[in-house]
C-alpha cells in the first residue's frame, strides 16, 4: 500500500470551491505549513475552515485569511490576528466559536462514527442557545454534534506509506483527533521513514485513516510567544 | 494593603495539596505555580496536551513544538506525557483534574462566571474555559477585588455573556478569601492590614461574615 504524493500541491487535488477543510495545530504549534501554503497558491475560495486557532497576520491560517479564500470559521480561540478581526467585525467572515473540549470531542465523534453526544460545557451560556439538553446524574448537559469534512489536514512528526503517524510533543494537539475525521485526510510529515520503521508500539495515527501522506519541506515553526527562564 | 499579583498566586498555593493535578489558567493563575510548597509534589496540565509542565525553556533552548496553552514555550518535568486535544479534555471532563484556577471578569455569588466576552469589542473565543468550569471538581478565580474603574467583579448577577454557571468554589483576590456557599459569598480570610469593612463596600453582593475573620498568612 502506498499513499504517497509528491507534495502539497498534489495533496490538494480534487479540492473544490466552498468546502469544508480541517486543519490541525494549536496557535503556530503542529500547523501543516506545506498544505497551507499549496492552499495560498491553489486559489481555492469560500472555504468553510475547522481549526482550533486562526494563525496570525503572517502566518499559518492568516495567510489564507488574507486573500479572503475562507468564508467561515469554526474555532475555539481565534485572537492574535487583526486581519481575522477586521474581517469578522465588518462581517466579511462568519465564525462559530465553540468550547475547545467540545470541539476536540465532536471531531474525534465524527471520525468514530458517534453522531452525537452530551456535555456539560457551555449550558447556561449563549453556547447553549437552541440546543437541546438534557439531566444526567444531576448535571445538566448540551447535545453536541460529531465533526466531519472533505479535507481534513495534519501536520505529523514522522509517518510511512501506509499513513501510519507520530506526532511530537504538543504539536498533537488538533491533529489527532482530525485526522479521524476528513473524508480525505492529508498528513504531512517532517519525515517519510520507510514502512516498518515506526515502531508499531508508538504509532498515534494508524494508517486506515489517512489517504494522502507527503514529506514536507522548508518547516519554519514559528513561535508565537517565546518564553524564556528568568 | 492589598496584594499584588504575585500575593494572589501565593495564597492560592497554599490551596494546592499534595499529589493534586492541576490546571493553571492564563495570567495570575500561571504565577501559581512558582510558590508550588515545597513538600508536595503537584502536577501541571495543560489542555493543549501536556502532564507535566517544567519550567520556561532557558535562552535559546525553546523548542516551538513544546507550548503551553497559552502558546509560550515551555519545558516538561520528568514522568511528564504528551496526548491530543480530546484525551486532553477527557481528563477534564472526566474530573480527573483536581482543581482549576483561572481569572474572570465577574462571579456571583451562586458561583457563575463571566470570563471570556465583551459585547462590542474583538471577541477572541472561549478556548477551553468553559470546558473547565464546566467539569472541574474544584474551581478557584484568581482576580482582583474590582475592576479598573473601581467597580465590584463580585456580584450577584453577571453582566458579561457567561462562561459557566454554578461553577466556582473559591476566590481569591487581592483583597479576600471567599467561598461561594449555598447562602451566598463567605468572607473566610482577609489580605493583610484590610478590613472586613472594605471588602463589603467593594463587593457587589451580599457577604456572610461570621466571628472574628483572620488575615491571609502569607
Amino acid at each position: 500500500m502506498n499513499k504517497v504524493v509528491k507534495n502539497a500541491k498534489e495533496a490538494i487535488e480534487g479540492m473544490q470551491d466552498g468546502q469544508t477543510f480541517m486543519l490541525g495545530g494549536f496557535g503556530l504549534c503542529g500547523i501543516p505549513e506545506n498544505t497551507i501554503n499549496a492552499l495560498v497558491e491553489s486559489g481555492l475560495t469560500n472555504l468553510t475552515c475547522i481549526s482550533n486557532n486562526a494563525g496570525v497576520d503572517d502566518f499559518g491560517l492568516g495567510l489564507l485569511l488574507r486573500k479572503h479564500q475562507i468564508k467561515k470559521m469554526i474555532s475555539s480561540y481565534v485572537g492574535e490576528n487583526k486581519e481575522f478581526e477586521r474581517q469578522l467585525l465588518s462581517g466579511e467572515l462568519e465564525v462559530d466559536l465553540i468550547p475547545q473540549g467540545t470541539l476536540a470531542e465532536r471531531l474525534r465523534a465524527g471520525g468514530a462514527g458517534i453522531p452525537a453526544f452530551y456535555v456539560p460545557a457551555g449550558y447556561g451560556t449563549e453556547v447553549g442557545e437552541g440546543k437541546e439538553s438534557r439531566e444526567f446524574n444531576g448535571k445538566m448537559h448540551l447535545l453536541e454534534y460529531g465533526l466531519t469534512a472533505d479535507f481534513a489536514v495534519v501536520k505529523a512528526w514522522k509517518g510511512d506509506a501506509m499513513g501510519n503517524l507520530v506526532y511530537r510533543e504538543t504539536a498533537n494537539n488538533f491533529n489527532q483527533p482530525m485526522a479521524m475525521a476528513g473524508k480525505i485526510t492529508i498528513a504531512e510529515v517532517e519525515e517519510l521513514v520507510p514502512i516498518g520503521a515506526l515502531n508499531p508500539n508508538e504509532i498515534h495515527t494508524p494508517g486506515i485513516f489517512v489517504q494522502r501522506i507527503f514529506q514536507g519541506v522548508d518547516y519554519e515553526k514559528r513561535i508565537e510567544f517565546e518564553t524564556v527562564r528568568g | 494593603m492589598s496584594l499584588d499579583k504575585n500575593g494572589i498566586a501565593k495564597r492560592i498555593a497554599q490551596e494546592l495539596k499534595d499529589g493534586y493535578y492541576v490546571n493553571l489558567g492564563i495570567g495570575i493563575p500561571t504565577l501559581v505555580a512558582n510558590f508550588v510548597p515545597e513538600n508536595i509534589e503537584v502536577v501541571l496540565q495543560s489542555e493543549n496536551g501536556l502532564l507535566g509542565i517544567g519550567p520556561f525553556p532557558e535562552k535559546g533552548k525553546a523548542d516551538p513544538d513544546l507550548i503551553n496553552a497559552g502558546k509560550q514555550t515551555v519545558t516538561t518535568i520528568p514522568g511528564s506525557s504528551f496526548f491530543d486535544s480530546s484525551l486532553s479534555f477527557a481528563m477534564i471532563r472526566g474530573g480527573h483534574v483536581d482543581l482549576t484556577v483561572l481569572g474572570a471578569f465577574e462571579v456571583t455569588d451562586k458561583g457563575d462566571i463571566s470570563s471570556w466576552k465583551i459585547p462590542g469589542k474583538m471577541v477572541k473565543g472561549m478556548g477551553g474555559a468553559m470546558d473547565l468550569v464546566a467539569a472541574a471538581k474544584n474551581i478557584i478565580v484568581a482576580t482582583t477585588h474590582t475592576d479598573r474603574h473601581g467597580q465590584p467583579k463580585l456580584k450577584t448577577s453577571c453582566d458579561l455573556p457567561l462562561t459557566g454557571v454554578s461553577c466556582v468554589k473559591k476566590i481569591v483576590s487581592d483583597l479576600a478569601v471567599i467561598e461561594v456557599t449555598e447562602k451566598g459569598f463567605k468572607l473566610l480570610e482577609r489580605a493583610p492590614g484590610v478590613s472586613v469593612e472594605e471588602i463589603l463596600e467593594k463587593t457587589g453582593a451580599p457577604v456572610i461574615v461570621e466571628g472574628d475573620v483572620p488575615e491571609m498568612k502569607l
